[in-house]
């Protein structure tokens, strides 16, 4: 005989203002099987469960159903109340009546008539319940990092300070990422790599960190805790046990068509490189789209300078195969393409640059060694001006929607930058917002106007033009002013917006990881889990969530890297018992589940079955539980009825749809 | 905003369909008017005027007749508020007021031009009949 209890939940006046839960309560009472039933008003309170508790002990309760918010927020609540009463805790129920009830209703006699059928349906559903046990599965311990950019780096460092290892996959041939082609770094202005390549020494010396540059994750199976990753290691044609970074091979190449990545392409590389003096591992690595040798067979001069005999043109892409009990996306940002923009005539001309061109073109190992010259002929400047919004915050389809966040601060630091090193330059800064929120940050923006007299323009550039004499014509609004300004520049650089690097979708794709219409990772709750993805075992760092400084990717960094940690301690996880099953009689094996499985948990044996008068050989689906995440799309795709969700059995649905059309 | 402006204001977007909610201040269309000199309010100016109810004075001011119709606004906008349709709706109220006084469509093809847009010639048509 089964004996349910039904709990109603005020939520204050959440739910009790628009339903009558005492009503509810007393519904509830005529209900079959039911011999308890009261309100209360927090049930998810210490007395509210104590009450759940004191009467599944007094009434010998075996089902439990608490009529209260979603499931989402208090289901683990009140699964761990009946646990502790001795009663199974998948024999709970929850019947939503605030998501689905009273914050979507006004009246009060409807909304309790409803509330009233969604409970009797989740009783229907509990008279169907049966107890479940949840498994375990082990945790490998060790995690993988997606990216060696400083997010990437921080999660590395932080996680391998915790003792476990770490591996770091970097798709170009040195860690280190956007933060080690800046020059400096606002708002303090020291220079980015002399903060930035301690780092890269410390993930490159670790004992627990490995560091898989110029590779590719290429495949991902397997769930949290127990990852499979089959990363493409990209042939270098350099022997890395060998080369000893020397770079007698770079200066002798003789092909100079390579466009420096580095460098923003402001400069030419030879077919074989070294990306920059501080690159880690510091290994040359040939370009085979520009090696004359690879490309024609002739030439190996590389070959013969280099003393060490690391050059392997026979070199081939490796795969190997790596477990993991934790992945971390670090996928970083590179800015937006500008061909959208043909008013700031950025492909006209080339004294029109971005402003990664522009870090590159102040810094000291920069194309021109830190002199602020103009790309087209070389000469000093004296007129600059720098816009900003350049794709950010648009929505006609050029760019961005969103604010990148970090442009007026680094505008704001070149601005401060040249007026420093070069008095004798006009800066001008045309603005639509000035947006300085941060520790020290509106006091480092009013620095640049205050004490350097960078000359803030509040207004949208409208046109450049390349005019006589090489200068450039810009034309602009002076909203303050209400005039329309022109100034002949002899530069523009144009803060880009920032968008998410390309490589990040193939890589949601293989973990399963969802992303938002940006192609930002999306957290599994904007602001209580902020660098988790919904995706168990996938931790987020850096820009790969959304736009953030190197402060902010730094902080979140070290939050993944705790996440990760968190997991990794344990040495087992409890896997959730809501799994498919398949039932061997009623099982034609026609693989359409198999197919559907977007976790690849089902496969196929073939299996001798044995039930009243059947006893065959029969090719039938298998679940592995570790790996089903319960999503049921097997169960509605069965067309023999042989699937079935633990938890959420064909004929609990069944019932609660009954229920409801009583 | 009194009853008439409101309803003013209510015709003018529906004609042109724009919502001047729309703009987030940047002033890239005024940024990009080839005649601005020659204007009294300008693209960025509509279109707060407009939202604001200051319509009369759009309708009594020369800017309206400087609008090249040219769309660079338009095409500029980030935010796809496009100011010159309003600036073009704000003109047809003009002359709906005046009642039909088109320029004659028996005038246009000697005023054909390839290199001019066709929609200036029908802007044109509410510019210069007054």
């Amino acid at each position: 005989m089964q004996k349910i209890g039904v709990f109603v939940c005020w939520c204050g006046s959440n739910i009790a203002a628009t339903v009558d839960v005492k009503a509810v309560a007393e519904a509830m009472k005529s209900e079959p099987n039911v011999v308890f039933a009261t309100d209360y008003q927090y049930m998810c309170s210490e007395g509210g469960q104590k009450m759940i508790q004191d009467a599944i002990q007094e009434y010998g309760l075996n089902g439990v159903v608490v009529c209260s918010c979603s499931p989402r927020m208090h289901e683990n609540t009140f699964r761990k109340t009946a646990e502790r009463a001795g009663l199974n805790p998948y024999m709970v129920e929850i019947a939503n009546i605030r998501e689905h009830c009273s914050w979507i209703h006004k009246d009060m006699e409807v909304a309790t008539q409803k509330a009233i059928q969604l409970a009797k349906a989740a009783v229907a559903k509990v008279r169907k319940n049966a107890p479940l046990t949840s498994g375990t599965s082990p945790v490998i311990k060790r995690a993988l990092v997606i990216g060696g950019g400083i997010a990437g780096i921080q999660t590395a460092l932080d996680v391998a300070d915790a003792g476990y290892d770490v591996d770091i996959v970097e798709k170009s041939p040195t860690i280190g990422g956007r933060m080690a082609q800046l020059d400096k770094t606002f708002p303090t202005l020291d220079c980015a790599a002399c903060i930035l390549t301690p780092k890269m020494v410390d993930a490159a010396q670790s004992e627990k960190i490995d560091i898989l540059a110029y590779s590719e994750v290429e495949k991902v199976s397997g769930f949290v805790g127990n990852f499979t990753v089959q990363i493409r290691k990209k042939a270098r044609y350099v022997d890395p046990l060998k080369c000893t970074g020397c770079g007698e091979c770079t200066e002798k190449c003789p092909s100079r068509k390579g466009k420096n990545e580095f460098n923003m392409g402001l400069d030419n590389r030879g077919a074989i490189y070294i990306p920059f003096a501080q690159a880690i591992p510091k290994l040359a690595v040939i370009d085979p789209t520009q090696c004359i040798k690879l490309k024609t067979g002739k030439c190996g001069i590389c070959q013969k300078v280099c003393s060490a005999g690391a050059i392997n043109y026979e070199q081939k892409d490796e795969i190997i195969e790596r477990q993991y009990g934790a992945i971390v996306v670090a996928t970083g940002f590179k800015p937006i393409s500008l061909e959208k923009f043909d008013e700031y005539a950025y492909a006209q001309s080339q004294d029109v640059v971005t402003s990664l061109e522009f870090e590159r073109i102040m810094n000291a190992a920069g194309p021109t060694k830190g002199q602020l010259v103009r790309p087209s002929d070389g000469k000093h400047p004296h007129e600059i001006v720098f816009i900003q919004c350049v794709g950010s915050r648009d929505t006609s389809g050029c760019g961005k929607p969103y604010c990148s966040k970090i442009c007026c601060m680094y505008t704001a630091k070149h601005a401060m930058l040249v007026r420093e090193k070069y008095p004798d330059v006009n800066v001008h800064v045309f603005y639509i917002d000035v947006r300085t929120p941060g520790k020290n940050f509106d006091e480092f923006y009013r620095r640049a106007v205050e004490q350097y007299g960078v000359d803030y323009i509040k207004g949208m550039v409208g046109k450049v033009a390349p005019i006589e004499d090489g200068k450039l014509l810009v034309q602009g609004s002076d909203l303050i002013a209400n005039e329309q300004v022109k100034i002949e520049a002899d530069m523009v650089v144009l803060a880009a917006a920032i968008e998410p690097d390309p490589s990040a979708r193939s890589i949601a794709t293989m973990l399963t990881a969802s992303m938002d219409t940006n192609d930002f990772f999306t957290e599994a709750h904007p602001k209580l889990r902020p660098v988790e993805s919904p995706t168990a075992g996938i931790f987020l760092s850096g820009m790969a969530q959304g736009p953030k400084d190197i402060p902010e990717t730094v902080a979140q960094a070290g939050a993944a890297a705790s996440k990760v940690i968190g997991l990794l301690a344990k040495d087992h996880l409890v896997t959730n018992p809501c799994v498919a099953s398949s039932d061997e009689l009623l099982c034609n094996g026609c693989s359409q589940c198999e197919k559907v499985c977007p976790y690849g948990a089902i496969s196929y044996i073939e299996k001798e079955v044995r039930g009243p008068g059947v006893r065959e050989v029969k090719r039938i689906a298998q679940v592995n539980p570790a790996v089903c995440q319960g999503c049921g799309a097997c169960t509605v795709t069965c067309p023999s009825g042989a699937m079935d969700l633990k938890g959420f059995t064909n004929s609990q649905i069944m019932a609660e749809v009954d229920a409801l059309c009583k | 905003m009194n009853n008439n402006v409101k309803e003013l204001r209510e015709t003018i977007l529906r004609i042109s369909g724009v919502d001047p909610k729309k703009c987030m201040r940047c002033g890239k269309c005024s940024g990009a008017c080839p005649s601005y000199e020659e204007m009294e309010y300008h693209p960025h100016q509509f279109v707060y005027m407009v939202d604001k109810g200051q319509i009369d004075k759009l309708m009594n001011s020369k800017s309206l007749y400087r609008c090249l119709t040219c769309y660079a606004c338009l095409e500029r906008c980030p935010r796809g508020v496009e100011p010159s349709k309003l600036i073009e709706a704000v003109r047809l109220m003009v002359i709906r007021q005046q009642g039909m006084n088109h320029m004659k469509p028996d005038d246009l093809p000697a005023k054909l031009d390839e290199e001019m847009p066709q929609q200036a010639l029908v802007a044109a048509m509410r510019k210069y009949s007054k």
